[in-house]
């Protein structure tokens, strides 16, 4: 077939902006190695991986900086979880639907808040709240941290798992009616079984989004990178890998080998939220797959 | 005896069961509200002519907050240049071009990859490239092509979705009309997704507006004694001067503070406003 004028032209651009973000992907995960790498060279190995972070003196060890991480994600997930799921099923399987029309909304503002919004919140009304209720030192805790974070992952686990829910077929729901089965039990013995590795899917990505979350954890978490000793280290002061990148990028000389290590911190935070997505995102294709078995 | 307990003890468990449900729910949304309610009451006294026109005085603690909105502005136009016309032609790409390969596994999965990364290493990475190598410096034109990169899965996966919403019968149409795959998605699927890839797009721009972490290193500025003068200069901008107000101002006033987080609140979730209206719209008139 003959091409129009200037098609060719057009379809190449397009066909280029289509694999661009192969091309970012590559970029970003080669400026993170050049900048990154570096710092295997500098700092041994056995103290990049100690138990002290204090760059002042040279001390690169970043467990503490995991350690804040994982802690704080755990608590954000202890809330994520059953308050996203159970909204989902909630708005999936049970609200009427004006009380969808307001709820939904509600979700959409919060997933469209700024953490750095909800980090001035936590400053202003959550740590200080915490620190008189539960009697601390100070609000400025890793549980106030994992308190934001689990209202920042809801709205992600809220919308996928309700996407998840809405994909079994209404014929399931009928077929435990129909054998005397009530809501409740069709809800737990049915529908949420169907739909579970799509709300694994919401899960991980949820935890995608509370491992990178940066701003509203470096305001509220207290800014701690230590190890705890002691079993209530989810009401002390904490510091993610996030912050600490944050708060000392702005810092550091250029070049110098704690600029390196906390470009190395990048390159961890990359490798997790790739293989935290590519598990949603297999697990997702599984359970289309399924869906796809099942209705044909 | 029973069957009957049973029932019972069923029909008990359901109605705790559901009324967890809705406790839960309840307990999820009100503090949004709540949250809204209360910066909108805090925040209002501060809001006046002087207080969106005015340069800061008095190390940020008086005058007006000028520079972070207008650099704030700069930032979303910026990010836009970027990323809706490279967003919107990779949406086209594998909605009406892309076959079911290898490459295209790849290109979704780097989507999807995009989309998941840490906003702050996409700092680190602005830094890396913009800022260092290619020598931006901190820099409008560095932190607006960070958040580009940034919103562009956004912006790439609804547009794909709005075009994939457009009936296959219009393409046959149009390609039995002898109109090439181009014509085709000008002419006719492109403009029947236009309001979702609209709303695509504010979407997107509505995440690059609130974001600190991308621009701390690449672009944003704590003060500024002058408005930027080109793309390579810094810039303040709302959420990272919200950012430094909130943590590194000592005897900040607190109704300043609640103002400028209004002003923020006030253009994202107009920006979602805006989307979701277009986006309804455009579904009670669609004839198809």
């Amino acid at each position: 077939m003959e091409m129009v004028k200037g098609e060719r032209w057009i379809t190449w651009i397009i066909r280029i902006s289509g694999y661009s973000s192969i091309l970012f992907v590559s970029l970003i995960l080669i400026f993170l190695a050049r900048e990154g790498l570096p710092a295997l060279g500098k700092v041994p190995l056995g103290d990049l991986f100690g138990t002290r972070w204090y760059p002042i003196e040279s001390y690169f060890g970043i467990w503490p900086l995991i350690f804040g991480s994982v802690l704080v994600t755990v608590g954000a997930l202890l809330i994520g979880i059953p308050f996203g799921i159970g909204t989902a099923v909630y708005l999936s399987e049970l609200a009427p639907s004006w009380i969808k029309n307001i709820l939904k909304p509600v979700i959409e503002i919060l997933a469209g808040l700024p953490s750095v919004v909800l980090g001035f919140l936590g400053i202003q009304l959550v740590a200080p709240s915490f620190r008189e209720f539960l009697n601390l030192p100070t609000g400025l805790t890793a549980f106030t941290g994992a308190v934001l974070l689990g209202f920042i992952a809801i709205p992600t686990i809220v919308s996928i798992s309700e996407d998840a829910l809405n994909t079994v077929p209404n014929m399931y729901r009928q077929g435990a009616m129909a054998l005397g089965a009530n809501h409740w039990q069709t809800i737990w013995g049915v529908t949420v079984p169907a739909a579970r590795s799509g709300l694994l899917t919401a899960v991980m990505l949820g935890v995608g989004r509370a491992i990178g979350e940066t701003m509203a954890v470096m305001m509220v978490t207290g800014n701690a990178p230590v190890l705890p000793h002691s079993w209530n280290a989810l009401f002390l002061p904490a510091r993610t890998m996030t912050a600490t990148i944050a708060s000392e990028m702005g810092e550091v000389a250029t070049g110098s080998d704690h600029y390196h290590v906390l470009f190395f911190i990048g390159i961890v935070l990359f490798l997790i939220s790739l293989a935290v997505n590519l598990t949603a995102s297999s697990l997702a294709l599984r359970s289309k797959k399924r869906a796809e078995r099942l209705l044909s | 005896m029973d069957n009957s307990n049973y029932a019972q003890v069923s029909k008990r468990k359901a109605i705790v069961g559901v009324n967890l449900l809705r406790l839960i729910t309840f307990i999820t949304a009100l503090p949004v509200i709540g949250v809204i309610v209360y910066i909108i009451v805090r925040g209002a006294p501060a809001l006046s002519w002087e207080f969106l026109t005015a340069m800061p005085r008095d190390g940020m603690r008086a005058g007006g907050i000028m520079p972070a909105i207008v650099g704030t502005f700069y930032l979303a136009i910026g990010t836009a240049i970027f990323s809706v016309p490279l967003g919107v032609a990779a949406g086209i790409y594998i909605a009406e071009y892309a076959s079911d390969n290898k490459l295209t596994r790849l290109v979704r999965i780097a989507i999807i990859n995009l989309a998941g990364i840490p906003s702050v290493v996409y700092g680190l990475f602005g830094l890396g490239l913009f800022v260092l190598f290619l020598k931006f410096g901190t820099s409008i034109l560095a932190a607006s092509l960070t958040l580009a990169i940034m919103t562009l899965p956004v912006i790439i996966s609804t547009t794909e979705e709005a075009l994939r919403q457009v009936p296959s019968s219009f393409r046959v149409v149009s390609t039995s009309l002898g109109a090439t795959r181009w014509q085709t998605v000008k002419n006719i699927t492109l403009p029947q997704a236009m309001p979702g890839v609209v709303t695509g797009v504010i979407l997107g721009l509505e995440r690059a507006v609130g974001e600190t972490a991308p621009i701390m290193f690449t672009g944003a500025s704590f003060f500024l004694p002058l408005l930027p003068q080109s793309p390579m200069d810094a810039t303040m901008a709302l959420p990272y001067h919200i950012f430094v107000i909130s943590t590194s101002v000592p005897g900040m006033p607190v109704q300043i503070q609640y103002g400028t987080v209004l002003v923020l609140l006030f253009f994202v979730l107009g920006m979602n406003v805006i989307a979701t209206l277009i986006r309804n719209r455009a579904r009670a008139r669609r004839q198809w």
